[in-house]
């Protein structure tokens, strides 16, 4: 088989793709390989779904029809294992080939499982990336009565938390010397401990996992302090690396994550990539990196998908950004994550300790380069904004830390230059009757007669 | 399609485009039953951005490229087949990902159900209510063509 469109990775950038393509092309050919075997779903869903918040049906990202309506074929469980660049042609691990004319690689993340003694497949230990991750959780939960978490990022506490919902002895343990270290500051990370020592969740820190005991099952975890900590169940949640396994053997040039440029184009033409196995550019950053995030995925196939298709468009708005949330508090964060006794970056923040807010920015020549919002996060996209357009907030700047900060805050001329004829009425009419003119209300107001 | 804009300059601050836009979203449809006796008043779904003597509405504007469905995590958010956002709130798992996304800070956060809310157009009602009862016609329903932007 040959296809004029072939996508590796049926998940938010897979997608992504396939919805720009069918915006500027209907006739193409365009085929979906996918290693999983389900229907387009959500994996940032999985702890919804462990917690019982949702059911299994609401974990599709896009309706049951979704490869019909879009004229696509679906290769659902079948893996790629590599790409003939030459004849450009997608290997497959059950021996066939598909044929491509423009490619793009979008196989995700692979969970990092580190090295420790005795790991052997036990049966109750997990990582937590996949459905089948969150169904085998599922089903290993119940009779549970303890759980360790190795890994205090985003997904381990996400699990934490909801094993916890589930009247499980959660423990967290974890290398740094506080959770989420590489995507808030101390003192966010410190509201995150505060929650999860309430809820009577235990966090370990400046510590790991060095052996697990147990043949069929891990019985128990010995520290590397010495501790030890019997369990009824482990998950490993110590990162994401990006999967770059097809590329391998190809020209495909890859750094951490398969490079593309803005078109979201790799070193070989007509081969593109995004997602959790790429490397794409950072605008707060300034150089390339892995942005292993929903959002990044989705917009960097659709750039993509617009660029397999002929229309040139680049991606240059992408940079870190988690909203996230544990327990009822909410965080947004965004840019880089800048610690606040840096020289580097002018800071600014408010701590409401009682009712647990905090805003806090991080300035470099006037911009935003980096911020993080918790426990209000309301209206937290006009700040993304605001980092986006590069605007010198010098002028405002005591103002971002307002609570219900908002676009009347910014001087008059920034405002609407900003919000522009897509909010503000471009047009002048004639005022004919003192009211508006007859196109906007149909005729329908009082002063215009039929 | 269309999109609603405002005029700042005539803006009064009466609030009367959140009024009605409850009353549009409740189950009576009627100003008075809505506000009195509906157990589960709705709550309006655009802001009035106010700081004397300025103020205006400011509601989805509908994106061609809407970044509140780019980073929806559930599919929740999606286009439908004229162009407008809509949410699905069955889907919607109160992740605030749109949240962050929305440039223009135009979805709500609905303290009821902890989901979100955004403006819907009044797909049903044909013609939005906070227009349509603006008493000094701040705001307006324009045409719009649908690509016109890029992101
Ligand atoms: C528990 C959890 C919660 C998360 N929450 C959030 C969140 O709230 N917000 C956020 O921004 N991000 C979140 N993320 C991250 C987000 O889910 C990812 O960034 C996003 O899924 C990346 O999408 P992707 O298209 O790059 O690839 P993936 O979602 O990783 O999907 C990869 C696809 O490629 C397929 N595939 C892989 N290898 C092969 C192969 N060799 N052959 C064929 N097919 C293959 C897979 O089957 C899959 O379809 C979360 C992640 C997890 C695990």
């Amino acid at each position: 088989m040959r296809y004029d469109y072939v996508i590796i990775g049926n998940s938010a950038g897979g997608i992504g793709c396939i919805e720009a393509i069918r915006e500027l092309d209907e006739a193409s050919s365009v085929a979906i390989i996918a290693a999983e075997k389900y229907h387009a779903y959500s994996r940032a869903l999985i702890p919804y779904y462990l917690d019982g918040k949702i059911e299994l049906d609401k974990i599709y990202y896009r309706p049951p029809d979704f490869y019909e309506k879009m004229d696509v074929d679906a290769y659902l469980g079948v893996k790629a294992v590599g790409i003939d660049v030459s004849s450009r042609e997608v290997l497959l691990e059950n021996g066939g080939r598909i044929g491509f004319g423009k490619l793009l690689i979008a196989t995700g993340g692979r969970p990092f499982i580190p090295p420790i003694e005795g790991l052997s497949g036990q049966k109750n230990v997990f990582t937590f990336l996949k459905l089948d991750d969150a169904i085998g959780v599922k089903e290993a939960i119940s009779g549970a009565g303890s759980a360790i978490v190795l890994g205090g990022g985003i997904i381990g506490l996400m699990v934490a938390e909801v094993l916890r919902r589930k009247s499980i002895e959660v423990t967290v343990v974890e290398l740094a010397d506080r959770v989420l270290a590489p995507v808030v500051d101390a003192t966010t990370s410190n509201l995150v401990q505060e929650k999860f020592a309430e809820n009577g969740v235990k966090i370990i820190l400046q510590n790991t996992i060095t052996k697990v005991v147990g043949e069929e099952e891990v019985e128990k975890v010995i520290l590397k302090d010495g501790s030890e900590l019997p369990t009824d169940l482990l998950i490993l949640a110590v990162g994401v690396r990006p999967n770059t396994e097809v590329a391998k053997n190809t020209p495909i040039k890859v750094n951490r994550g398969i490079v593309v440029n803005k078109h979201m184009e790799t070193s070989v033409e007509g081969i593109y990539a995004c997602g959790d196995c790429a490397e794409i550019y950072d605008f707060v950053f300034g150089a390339n990196r892995v942005l292993p995030l929903w959002p990044t995925a989705y917009v960097g196939g659709r750039v993509a998908g617009f660029n397999m298709c002929g229309r040139r468009r680049e991606y240059t708005y992408a940079t870190s950004m988690n909203a996230m949330h544990f327990f009822d508090l909410y965080i947004v964060s965004a840019g880089l994550n800048v610690p606040n006794d840096s020289d580097e970056f002018e800071i600014l923040c408010t701590l409401d300790e009682r009712r647990r807010i905090y805003r806090k920015f991080a300035l470099k020549d006037g911009q935003i380069a980096g911020f993080i919002l918790a426990g209000r996060v309301d209206r937290a996209g006009i700040l993304l904004k605001l980092m986006r357009e590069g605007v010198n907030v010098s002028e405002f700047k005591d103002r971002l830390l307002k609570e219900d900060f908002g676009y009347v805050d910014l001087p008059e001329e920034i405002r609407w230059e900003l919000l522009g004829d897509k909010v503000k009425l471009g047009v002048v009419y004639e005022y004919e009757h003192g009211g508006h003119g007859r196109a906007a209300c149909e005729g329908r107001c009082e002063g215009h007669e039929a | 399609m269309r999109r609603i804009v405002v005029k700042p300059e005539v803006c009064m601050n009466c609030h009367l485009c959140e009024v009605w836009c409850v009353v549009a979203h409740s189950k009576s449809k009627d100003i008075i039953k809505a506000f009195l006796y509906e157990e589960r008043k709705p709550l309006p779904r655009l802001i009035v951005e106010e700081s004397r003597p300025e103020s205006f509405a400011l509601q989805c504007k509908h994106c061609d490229e809407p970044d509140c469905i780019f980073a929806c995590i559930s599919g929740a958010l999606y286009k439908d087949e004229e162009g407008r956002v809509l949410h699905d709130e069955s889907k919607c798992v109160a992740c605030y990902s749109c949240i962050m996304a929305c440039p223009y800070g135009a979805i709500k956060i609905n303290p009821l159900t902890g989901k979100i809310l955004k403006c819907d157009l009044c797909v049903d009602l044909g013609f939005p209510p906070c227009v349509e009862k603006c008493p000094n016609n701040a705001l307006e329903y324009v045409e719009v063509e649908i690509g016109a932007e890029e992101s």
